[in-house]
């Protein structure tokens, strides 16, 4: 029981970050009909505002300590971050420690700008084009992205801690009372995960109580009828692209601490996040994110040791299995309508 | 020999046959004339051939290529560890490895089509590499790669006393032996291995032109601007575009064998998504859909990428040494970004251009730059007559 | 037996009869007509002759044989062709292109790996098919791309592409539709030279009663997907049913 309750809590991080792009790229899917290919670099991107914002607190000044001498009798020389020198020592370090938290404040706008370009400026001339257009122009897009990201960040992964605060792991176990030491649980994973499910939550609050969201719903449903009644859906969806971007970004940022960011991190997710969006059901937004949580779940079974000795390399090839019997058998996914994006 | 071609093709293939075999020759002065890259333009247009009948003509676009290549790639290796050096076994085990595993996986992923087409196939392909990095290590030797060693069986070939790896051949003639001539300041480089991937080149794209010209090429061109109305007309589309995919598969196979000929290892980054995504812009910048695009494409590709990834900053410091130091720093700060290890990066870019500027590729480009110009000559000498009247 | 004989078929959208207890009996060599107010369920009935859709209860078989459970290409390569209401052509190719397709499929059957011959040495697919477009005097279009004809050639074109075959049953879902009068007269007379020639037994969907009551032999009519009347022509015209159909029946 409690090995099976690990194994869950060790799929919610990554099903997180399933479900959060799959979730953006299903918005962007259902809103403009476009495949965007570009999506998962989203995600790297608000990884990189995570490292920026990192990078800008440790800004420093070098002065000189007069109080202090190095080996030969000179004052030391030594580097003060801005922060520290603008808010004093305690308060800076603090800043720079919760760097990762904050940028979410710093990511938002950047984020949202990002895919605000990106649609008025790439993805709107191709909605009328055949989605293989449309696949390869988000590819080449993706593609350039994560060349620009490797340019100026190098291709090492940087490690973007946690603040000190979440760092380590604690007895989840002993607190929902199984024995001690069966499940221990790093802190960060847990705030991914409630994170995620607090951006998700306003995501579909955002949908189904704000009469934009409600605009939007219709138009996912039927596109041509909304227009009709005279409603500009096409400014609202350029927005929808800019929250999709920000909600890649928001789960890029937060998963840092997690895996240290690196250039073919948009990629790799991509991927997965694709056959995350199939099985769950192309343009159904439940769909979205029950699949993500689903196949994150279901990959971390795969990696226990006793599954792998009983079939070797399952762990490796588990989403995509599932995901070739889904389409197989219920084309459609788990949620999703007949017919949609079946030519 | 190729009469049963129209005139047009034959004099296609003729050209093709001239350019690809005096390669050596033309490309010396491009300071692309050594075997080396040769071998791999003739490598990535078979490969982007093959795709090219799939994308080209039925309009499916296999994100899962690389696996039939790295397929192919393991299974020549494995030919030259179990049973001899000769090339001719190792071909005929890629392409049919590679074609079997088209077999298997068009079968499933064609019965879906458009985007979950694209995915199942990328979802395969993906599987196939997370295995070979993985479980499938006694077979691919997982990140090492699969190499040659020297105590491996070869049960075909005499007892090598050499010490030193044999070199692949056919039929006892080495792929490495190169025949050098300088002529004119350039070394103009005859390499065996070259030129049996040339043969084989064009023998690859005479079997295209004849599936383009075919009543099955016709049919799939169907396929691809509507497959609902071939269905209508009595035509089964299943086993047209199965058909399709593994031919394709098989070209595929057929390059990831050629590859292990030139450098005898095979490793699983050549099933990467990444690579079959390779393939899919040499197709598209080229030309999907037309015989020369792909080849040029793969080309195009493999010489500017072989060309970029060379120049360093001290190139291009030279470059623009008369330049007045501000602007020459500032220019070599600029172009550093695409140059070098940016090449990935004009890569993109020239993609993205390509695709939102130019959606038939280059050769679409210049035969309409043709065009205009033809135009322009014609309305040219209309209104010289006009005037003259 | 009639040569195309339909019982009892019922076809649901949702909440929607498209189709309620439809029979319809057309006997070999002749025209029916089948007419009705839009929406009225005439193109699913078709569909579901074709293998497009299934119905959910009754039978349909042609010449002795069941159509149901078919798929699209079984149907068509036992004799039944159909001129859809959207022009379905190869858009891309070239209007000769259009019509060698079903030239092939006639001869070779649902699928044939004929992947090494040149086009170019099937002298007789290319006879025939030009001979088809002269009998549709589209000889002249022969080599332009079939996206650039207007939207009454494409008609032809499609009808073309399935007299071509030689079918024993076309169905035709208004071939007239979006055409001028000269070219609906043009039409006409050329399924009535067909129906001389060949005697291919045709179910025709139309709203044009023009061609219909020069066409027809029998006419059905179809409201909210239940037929109201089958009878012969001059016994439809002034038929008090249809006359509420059409007027009053939208509801
Ligand atoms: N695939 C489908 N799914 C849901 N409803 C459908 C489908 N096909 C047709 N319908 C509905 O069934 C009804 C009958 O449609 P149908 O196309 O058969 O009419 P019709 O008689 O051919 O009309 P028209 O003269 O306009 O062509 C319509 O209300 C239509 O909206
Ligand atoms: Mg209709």
């Amino acid at each position: 029981m409690d090995a099976i309750l690990l194994q869950i809590l060790n799929g919610l991080d990554k099903g997180s970050a399933y479900a959060l792009i799959a979730l953006g790229l299903t918005l962007i899917f259902g809103t403009l009909g476009v495949v965007n290919f570009a999506h998962g670099a989203l995600f790297m991107i608000g990884a990189f505002c995570a490292v920026t914002l990192q990078k800008i607190f440790n800004l420093y000044s070098v002065v000189i300590d007069p109080t202090k001498t190095d080996f030969l009798g000179n004052p030391l020389k030594v580097k003060v971050p801005y922060v520290e020198s603008w808010f004093g020592e305690v308060a800076g370090q603090a800043i720079i420690n919760w760097s990762v938290p904050l940028a979410i404040l710093f990511a938002i706008p950047i984020m949202v700008a990002v895919g605000y370009i990106m649609e008025r400026g790439l993805i709107k001339h191709f909605y009328k084009r055949p989605h293989a257009d449309q696949i390869l122009v988000t590819f080449g897009l993706a593609i350039v992205l994560q060349e620009i990201i490797k340019a100026f960040y190098g291709a090492n992964p940087i490690p973007t801690p946690a603040p000190d605060a979440f760092k380590g792991s604690f007895d989840f176990g002993a607190i929902i009372g199984f024995a001690e030491n069966t499940i221990i649980y790093p802190y960060w994973r847990l705030i991914y995960f409630l994170f995620s499910a607090v951006v998700i939550g306003l995501v579909f609050a955002f949908l189904q109580f704000t009469t934009f969201g409600m605009v939007v719903r219709a138009g996912m449903a039927d596109r041509e009828t909304v227009g009709l009644l005279g409603i500009n859906i096409d400014r609202r969806f350029t927005l929808m692209f800019g929250i999709a971007a920000a909600v890649a970004g928001l789960a890029g940022v937060m998963y840092t601490p997690i895996n240290p960011p690196n250039y073919h991190m948009g990629m790799d997710f991509l991927v997965l996040s694709f056959v995350v969006v199939v099985v769950g059901g192309m343009g159904s937004l439940p769909g979205a994110v029950l699949a993500g949580f689903l196949l994150g779940i279901l990959e971390s079974f795969a990696s226990m040791n006793e599954v792998k000795s009983l079939l070797p390399g399952i762990d490796q090839i588990i989403i995509y299995l599932v995901a070739m019997v889904v389409l197989l058998t219920r084309p459609r996914g788990l949620m999703g309508r007949a017919g949609v994006m079946e030519e | 020999m190729f009469g049963n071609l129209q005139k047009n093709d034959r004099l296609l293939m003729i050209f093709f046959i001239i350019m690809v075999l005096a390669g050596p020759i033309i490309l010396a002065p491009f300071g692309a004339g050594y075997p080396d890259l040769l071998q791999r333009f003739a490598i990535f247009g078979i490969f982007a051939i093959g795709f090219n009948i799939l994308f080209g003509l039925t309009g499916y676009l296999s994100f899962g290529h690389a696996a039939f290549l790295g397929v192919g790639s393991y299974s020549a290796v494995w030919m030259f560890k179990l049973l001899t050096m000769n090339v001719v076994p190792a071909l005929l085990l890629s392409v049919a490895v590679a074609g079997v595993f088209a077999l298997l996986i068009g079968y499933v992923s064609l019965r879906r089509s458009g985007i979950y087409f694209s995915i199942l196939t990328l979802a395969f392909a993906q599987m196939s590499y997370n295995l070979a990095y993985s479980v499938l290590t006694p077979i691919t030797n997982g990140e090492t790669g699969l190499q040659l060693n020297l105590n491996d069986p070869r049960i075909l070939d005499a007892a090598d006393t050499s010490g030193s790896i044999p070199s692949t051949n056919f039929f006892g003639l080495a792929m490495n032996s190169t025949a050098k001539f300088d002529v004119l300041g350039m070394t103009l480089q005859f390499n065996v291995g070259f030129y049996f991937c040339a043969l084989i080149l064009i023998g690859a794209f005479y079997l295209a032109l004849r599936i383009f010209r075919s009543p099955f090429g016709m049919m799939l061109r169907a396929i691809k601007t509507n497959q609902n109305r071939l269905n209508y007309t009595g035509l089964n589309t299943r086993p047209y575009t199965l058909a399709a995919f593994v031919i394709s598969g098989m070209y595929a196979g057929l390059a990831g064998g050629l590859m292990a000929i030139t450098d005898p290892l095979a490793g699983a980054e050549r099933m990467q998504w990444t690579a079959s995504g390779e393939v899919v812009l040499m197709t598209i910048l080229g030309g999907a859909g037309t015989m020369m695009g792909p080849v040029l494409g793969a080309g195009f590709i493999k010489y500017f990428e072989n060309i970029f990834s060379k120049i360093n900053d001290n190139v291009l410091h030279a470059w623009f040494s008369l330049l007045p130091d501000g602007l020459e720093n500032l220019l070599v700060g600029i172009l550093h970004f695409f140059v070098g290890k940016g090449w990935h990066l004009t890569l993109g870019i020239v993609f993205m251009l390509v695709v939102i500027f130019l959606p038939g590729g280059l050769v679409d480009g210049a035969t309409r730059i043709m065009k205009r110009i033809m135009n322009r000559g014609k309305s040219d000498s209309a209104s010289a007559k006009s005037a003259a009247e | 037996m009639s040569y195309l004989e339909v019982r009892g078929v019922n076809k649901r959208f949702g909440g929607l009869q498209a189709l309620d207890d439809v029979n319809l009996s057309v006997e070999a060599g002749t025209i029916h007509a089948i007419i009705g107010p839009n929406g009225a369920g005439k193109s699913t009935l078709l569909n579901c002759f074709v293998g497009k859709l299934i119905p959910d209860t009754g039978t349909v078989t042609f010449d002795g044989q069941s159509l149901l459970g078919l798929k699209p290409h079984e149907i068509n390569q036992t004799g039944v062709s159909r001129v859809f209401q959207t022009p379905e052509i190869f858009s891309d190719l070239s209007v000769l292109e259009n019509v060698m397709i079903p030239c092939l499929a006639k001869r070779d059957g649902a699928f044939k790996l004929n992947a090494i011959t040149a086009m170019s040495g099937q002298t007789d697919i290319r006879e025939k098919a030009e001979q088809m477009l002269l009998d549709v005097s589209m000889q002249d279009k022969m080599h332009m791309a079939a996206s650039s004809l207007s939207r009454g050639d494409k008609r032809r074109l499609e009808m073309a592409m399935c007299l071509s075959q030689d079918p024993k049953l076309l169905l035709l879902d208004e071939p007239t539709a979006g055409m001028a009068r000269a070219d609906t007269n043009n039409t006409i007379d050329l399924l009535k030279e067909i129906q001389e020639k060949r005697k291919i037994t045709k179910v025709v969907i139309e709203h044009d009663m023009h061609v219909v009551f020069s066409l027809a032999q029998k006419i059905s009519v179809l409201a909210q997907g239940h037929v109201i009347v089958e009878d012969k022509p001059e016994n439809i015209k002034g038929h008090p049913k249809v006359k509420e159909a059409y007027l009053g029946g939208a509801h």
